[in-house]
């Protein structure tokens, strides 16, 4: 049955960066075209909105550009997220504007992105902006990168160009932790290599970005090894037919959990079994990352939201003291010794920004070590010093385990996202 | 596709659930809004599932502008028995009849506006911290821009430009006394997951989404359908004609759409093969380009 095959689709993750006029609008336009999946009346508005305001061609970033704000001033404020399936998969963008608090806003879209394409103008090449895209694409540890080098129409299709790029790319990559990284090249503007393989470019044997994107393999993208489970809800009816019923819920944010499991439970190390996996279809033997289940016990313990039920023999790291790599998002500069609220999976805790290590200066990935202030979008390692332990996993080996946020306790705000070294 | 990997609507809903928990864990007093349409029916759904075997430790909340298709109604009340759930009613009339709201008038005069009135002076009196809308960002461009947790203000107003940055799971609900939460669990579905999922789920609907026979007029590209709520301009007549509603909102505002699907699947096929965007048919979205923006940043759904 045609619905069947819809069903039993993946879902792929991805966001974009590039540099003012990289070409980013037109690529997603045309994905999301070739895909058919901008309707009639989107396309009539939008068409409608570049005449009115004397475009000499259609805009597409007014397909997303949807705050009023946006449209005044013709810049792109906030991430955007955009939805296209194709027969294979089902993908979600969060497009982060070019300029406009580049850094807070790609960390953003990043944080839940397997895939991130990265623009480069090929008449260009790699400036500034690409490598603070593919410094924070590695530091946000996504999986995949695509680098398109797009614009090729404009340079003659030449593959020498293409090249030089590429290892100009490779060479800064180096350095980087970054697990796999392609390039294709491409004219985002008339199609070339996006959804059908180019005849200008016979040289490059390379497959299209549609096909990478219906294909690549995310499968092993999550930590299907280190068994976490954060609780983050008790569930107890508390009506007669279910007098006995106490279920943990929460999402799996790491491994497989087994009805039979010997588990650990923190911070207290109780051991006991699971009894139960109560999931949205039913009990079952088993459950994963990334589900949301209800763990049952069999010994009756007090376990509440912001514990963490583990594998007996494979525990995460707990400490009050950790390093972390912090993007600051707040305007007011990071208080050195200032006290914030930290929200790690399911728990909250209070702490101090101990110590300060330095700065990076994204341009460069150089250390800054006598800065003035952290402010917003810069990236420090600094020492949090909690009031309680939390259950960890570095971020490169989990990234729901290894992330935490930082809150201003005064206006509430959400001031610092980290990366737990 | 590999043993432990979730297809795309089992990854989507266990990403609502979570959300749902979170409000359930971090909000003292949280509500559901349910207007009825299909977004909110699912959403029910997926609030019973996250607190199986309990009850869904929140109410439902409807704002009834006194505007509703009689079906909504029916269904609405069978499905608050079927679950046990509390049920709260906003009225737009009450608004209306104290002088809080003022009824528009002409005739394209919709209640779409001012039950915005009505509902925050519903979470006002109840003293809701959070409410849970259906609200999905493949609908509307603003809505692409809006967080799963998002803030209010003590007016209930949305600022749009300064919205709490949203990464990982971790959700910030964080506020000062008197401000609320507009959660939205569903923002990263289409509306063919939408679709999907009752398919898979078995969902019941309202017959409203199904093909049936129905006195429509045609005004400005929007079938409106015949009620005590519109009526005629010079030139403009009833017509019976085979349709059904892709989206359900005030009787005076939802667009019908010439449809002979009669089955979720043929929903399916029609959604896919569709060129128009379901907010296509809402006479309230084409009041001008950002009138979404306008509506939300008041504290409209």
């Amino acid at each position: 049955m045609k619905e069947n095959a819809y069903l039993n689709m993946e879902l792929l993750r991805f966001t974009t960066a590039g540099s003012v006029d990289d070409g980013k609008s037109t690529l997603i336009g045309r994905l999301l075209y070739d895909s058919k999946s901008i309707f009639e009346d989107q396309m009539e508005s939008v068409k409608k909105s570049s005449l009115n305001r004397g475009y000499d061609k259609i805009n597409l970033a007014l397909l997303t550009d949807g705050l009023r704000a946006e449209r005044d001033q013709g810049i792109t404020i906030d991430v955007a997220y955009r939805y296209f399936a194709t027969p294979k998969r089902k993908f979600i963008i969060a497009d982060t504007p070019g300029h406009f608090q580049y850094t807070r806003n790609m960390v953003t879209g990043a944080s839940s992105a397997n895939l991130a394409i990265i623009l480069i103008d090929s008449r260009k090449g790699m400036v500034e902006q690409t490598k603070r895209h593919i410094f924070l694409a590695s530091l946000l540890g996504i999986p995949h990168l695509v680098i398109c080098i797009n614009k090729m129409d404009l340079v003659d299709f030449s593959q020498d160009i293409f090249e030089k790029i590429k290892r100009e790319v490779q060479v800064f990559s180096s350095k980087l932790n970054i697990q796999d990284m392609q390039f294709i090249p491409i004219s985002a503007l008339h199609g070339d290599n996006v959804v059908d393989n180019s005849d200008n470019m016979p040289w490059y044997k390379g497959t299209t970005l549609m096909y990478l994107l219906e294909t690549i393999h995310i499968g092993s993208d999550l930590n299907l090894v280190d068994s976490r489970f954060p609780v983050q809800y008790v569930i107890r009816p508390q009506s007669e037919k279910y007098q006995d019923y106490r279920g943990y819920s929460g999402s799996i944010a790491g491994g497989i959990f087994r009805a039979g499991d010997k588990v650990m439970v923190l911070p207290s190390k109780q051991i006991t079994q699971i009894k139960a996996i109560d999931t949205p279809i039913g009990s079952t033997k088993e459950a994963y990352t990334p589900m949301s289940v209800t763990l049952r016990l069999e010994d009756e313990l007090d376990v509440s939201r912001g514990d963490m039920i583990v594998r007996e023999n494979n525990i995460p790291e707990i400490s009050q003291e950790i390093d972390v790599m912090i993007c600051w998002m707040s305007n007011d500069y990071m208080k050195p010794n200032g006290r914030y609220i930290l929200k790690h999976t399911t728990r909250e805790a209070k702490c101090i920004i101990k110590e300060i290590y330095y700065k990076i200066d994204i341009n460069t990935l150089r250390r800054i070590e006598d800065f003035e202030s952290i402010g917003a979008n810069d990236i420090s390692k600094v020492c949090l010093k909690i009031t309680q332990p939390i259950f960890f996993d570095k971020y490169r080996l989990n990234r729901i385990t290894g992330s935490l946020i930082l809150i201003d306790e005064a206006t509430n705000n959400t001031v610092g996202a980290g990366m737990i070294l | 596709m590999s043993f432990y990997n979730l297809n795309h609507i089992r990854e989507l809903e266990a990403e609502s659930i979570f959300v749902i928990r979170e409000v359930a864990a971090q909000f003292e007093n949280p509500a559901l809004l349910f207007s009825g349409g299909k977004d909110s029916i699912v959403m029910t759904h997926l609030a019973v599932k996250s607190f199986y075997p309990a009850k869904i430790p929140f109410p439902l909340l409807h704002i009834d502008t006194g505007h509703n298709f009689p079906e909504t109604l029916k269904f609405r009340d069978s499905l608050i028995e079927r679950i046990g759930a509390r049920l709260i009613v906003g009225s737009v009339q009450e608004s209306i009849d104290k002088g809080r709201a003022v009824e528009e008038i002409g005739h394209n005069a919709s209640r779409n506006a001012i039950q915005t009135i009505t509902l925050l002076d519903t979470i006002e009196q109840y003293g809701f911290d959070a409410a849970i809308g259906g609200g999905r960002r493949d609908e509307e461009k603003a809505r692409a821009k809006e967080r799963f947790f998002s803030h209010r203000d003590s007016f209930g107003q949305w600022d749009p430009k300064n919205q709490r940055p949203e990464l990982w799971k971790l959700f910030n609900g964080r506020k000062a006394q008197g401000e609320h939460f507009r959660v939205f669990p569903l923002s990263n579905w289409t509306e063919m997951d939408i679709w999907q999922y009752v398919l898979l789920e078995q969902i019941k609907m309202p017959s409203l989404y199904f093909s049936h026979s129905r006195e429509c007029v045609k005004r400005s590209g929007v079938l409106l359908a015949k009620s005590d709520y519109i009526s005629l301009m010079d030139g403009e007549k009833w017509e019976k004609m085979q349709v059904r509603f892709r989206t359900i909102g005030d009787m005076s505002c939802t667009g019908a759409t010439i449809s002979d699907a009669s089955t979720i699947e043929q929903i399916i096929e029609e959604v896919a093969a569709s060129r128009y965007t379901e907010r296509g048919t809402r006479a309230d979205d084409k009041r001008s380009e950002t009138s979404m923006e306008d509506r939300k940043r008041e504290g409209y759904f």
